[in-house]
């Protein structure tokens, strides 16, 4: 400031720099998405929550940790841990979704993005992309945490540093299709209202209501029926294709007998569903 | 230069409603205003360009592009400035309109530059940390204005925005609006069903009704020897009227005001004289364009 005081009105100055194309806008978007999954550029209060359920998890995996690095006891695997959190993930899922998409709707910020080069299968792309890497995160980091606390005591070198690692690699994949199955209805649920807190309610509401179905058909008559009850709910409709893939864990309330290629079949189309119809919903609200 | 042509531009909707009949117009740079009642066409015409929807037959060419096929190149040209609310209130300003620009292309650091630039110029510069929330109606606007300014488009399109805004806020986004047109070297097309609004800042006006042309010239050729001196005084409205038509000029009354067409400058010093003899304390003495409404209506009134 060598002049104080004096105020230079340098007038308006043109752009001469580089314009990124349609795929930066797209980007820009998917990083924007998960930062604010995090509450990250936004106010504290959007912190506390995705914070709070990342924390117990966390929690939960550093004691888990402990237990197996102490003690040498398995308390949950890899897989197990995603099914005993099943209900933070529904929580998390609630509150996630209709932050990504309810409040664009509700604060009309739609038109902003759709007079710009993105098109609506751009912008389900990217939403859809962020809500699965956050519930990925949410899951895939606290299974690290347990992973590192099995590596680091392991009692037969590398070798049993990789055998942890193949019973982790599965976990991921296991965490991962937890994400794209709840990312794919949480967002299709929150698309349809501009209210978060319906839209949170009809996550759950979808989610609390499909899960006494599954009670019910597994404990009428028919073993048919019971195998295949768990179609009914996304939890053990993901529940009964972890079973599938890896063989069965017998422990499993859940019988899904020789059903699995049809959970996965179930599973698929629910996301393909999803996916359309949120597509269908947007080419509509992007013509405005 | 041209910078939007359209050729029999039509848009129906499926319904059967038709939105734009058979408009034919080509708008030259500068601010324009695009004026007409509420569901005349004006919002269906922007989004046409935007290529939001496309046209049902004709054609139109923004800088010479099809907004249809080559979307992205118009969309990265063209600034965009809603009519509704759409800014969510838990962020920032600054945060806002950079992610936004980020939207529209712009790389990470450049974007944040250019978001600081855009809302110092719509005069919310020590503001822009703040929760949009907090913002009051003027504010709001200006957000809604630096969003669309933030690329550096060569063209605004903004659809009514003075809506919402106290005389002194409209007078303020017309002058910033102005502004912009004239200074930052952005063509801009003001939406607005207020014709009295637009006709001060505008170069040319394109009005519609019922989805088509009603009437698209440039302002200075709408007004051309239609400017009169409005002569406002306290009281002996009267007296003066008397006294001006004594010494030959034709005087209209308008309420509280006296109208007299200005044949030359001496128009001035004249009235004043008459003022000065009858001792009156004057009021105003401004020289004022004829009104463009009132070409209009004799336009509409000709072609019954």
């Amino acid at each position: 400031m060598s002049e104080a005081g004096v105020i230079h009105d340098i007038g308006y100055q043109r752009y001469e720099g580089q314009r990124l194309g349609r795929r930066a806008g797209l980007t820009a978007l998917y990083v924007h998405g998960l930062r604010s999954s995090f509450g990250l550029g936004r106010s504290a209060k959007a912190k506390i929550f995705p914070w709070l359920v990342a924390g117990i998890m966390l929690l939960v995996a550093v004691i888990l940790a402990a237990v197996r690095s102490q003690l040498g006891e398995v308390i949950f695997t890899y897989v197990q841990y995603d099914d005993q959190m099943a209900w933070l993930i529904i929580f998390f899922v609630a509150i996630l979704a209709p932050q990504l998409m309810s409040r664009d709707i509700r604060s009309g910020t739609l038109p902003l993005y759709f007079s710009r080069p993105v098109r609506a299968a751009d912008y389900v792309l990217a939403k859809f992309a962020a809500m699965v890497t956050a519930v990925w995160l949410l899951l895939g980091v606290p299974q690290f945490i347990m992973f590192l606390g099995a590596a680091f005591t392991t009692k037969t070198g590398a070798r049993g540093v990789w055998n942890e690692f193949l019973d982790l690699a599965p976990g991921w994949g296991y965490s991962l299709l937890w994400a794209v199955l709840f990312s794919s209805i949480g967002l299709l649920i929150a698309s349809l209202t501009g209210k978060q807190a319906f839209a949170a309610g009809g996550i759950v509401a979808v989610f609390l209501v499909t899960t006494p179905v599954v009670g019910v058909l597994s404990i009428i008559g028919s073993t048919t029926a019971n195998s295949l009850a768990g179609l009914a709910s996304p939890m053990t409709l993901i529940a009964g294709i972890g079973a599938w893939l890896s063989d069965g864990p017998v422990e499993m309330e859940l019988p899904i007998g020789r059903f699995g290629p049809v959970y996965a079949i179930e599973a698929v189309c629910l996301i393909a569903a999803c996916l359309l119809l949120l597509l269908a919903r947007y080419r509509k609200v992007a013509s405005l | 230069m041209t910078i939007i042509a359209t050729e029999a531009l039509t848009k129906t909707y499926g319904g059967g409603v038709t939105a734009l009949a058979d408009l034919t117009v080509a708008v030259d740079e500068g601010v324009i205003g695009l004026v007409g009642a509420n569901g005349a066409g004006k919002s269906t015409f922007i989004k046409i360009m935007l290529g939001l929807v496309p046209p049902t037959s004709g054609a139109l060419r923004v800088f010479d592009l099809d907004p249809v096929t080559q979307t992205d190149q118009v969309r990265a040209r063209v600034g965009y400035m809603p009519e509704n609310d759409c800014l969510p209130p838990d962020v920032s300003a600054s945060e806002f309109v950079t992610h936004l620009g980020r939207m529209s292309g712009l790389p990470r650091t450049a974007a944040r530059e250019r978001a600081s630039e855009a809302l110092r110029h719509v005069g919310l510069y020590e503001e822009r940390y703040r929760q949009i929330g907090g913002y009051s109606t003027g504010m709001k606007q200006r957000v809604k204005l630096a969003q669309a300014l933030v690329h550096d488009p060569d063209l605004l399109l903004l659809d009514e925005p003075t809506n919402g805004l106290d005389p002194a806020g409209r007078d303020a986004m017309l002058a910033l609006i102005h502004r912009i047109g004239n200074e930052f070297g952005i063509s801009v097309v003001v939406c607005s069903h207020l014709l009295g609004e637009v006709e001060r800042i505008c170069d040319s006006l394109i009005a519609i009704e019922g989805g088509r042309l009603l009437r698209a010239d440039r302002i200075s050729s709408m007004t051309t020897a239609s400017d009169v001196l409005a002569v406002e005084v306290s009281e002996g409205t009267d007296e003066l009227a008397t006294a001006l038509t004594g010494i030959g000029l034709e005087v209209t009354r308008e309420g509280r005001l006296l109208l007299v067409p200005m044949d030359s400058d001496a128009s001035y010093d004249r009235i004043l004289r008459a003022v000065a003899d009858l001792d009156l304390s004057l009021h105003r003495l401004d020289q004022r364009r004829h009104r463009v409404a009132e070409l209009f209506t004799a336009k509409e009134a000709a072609d019954v």
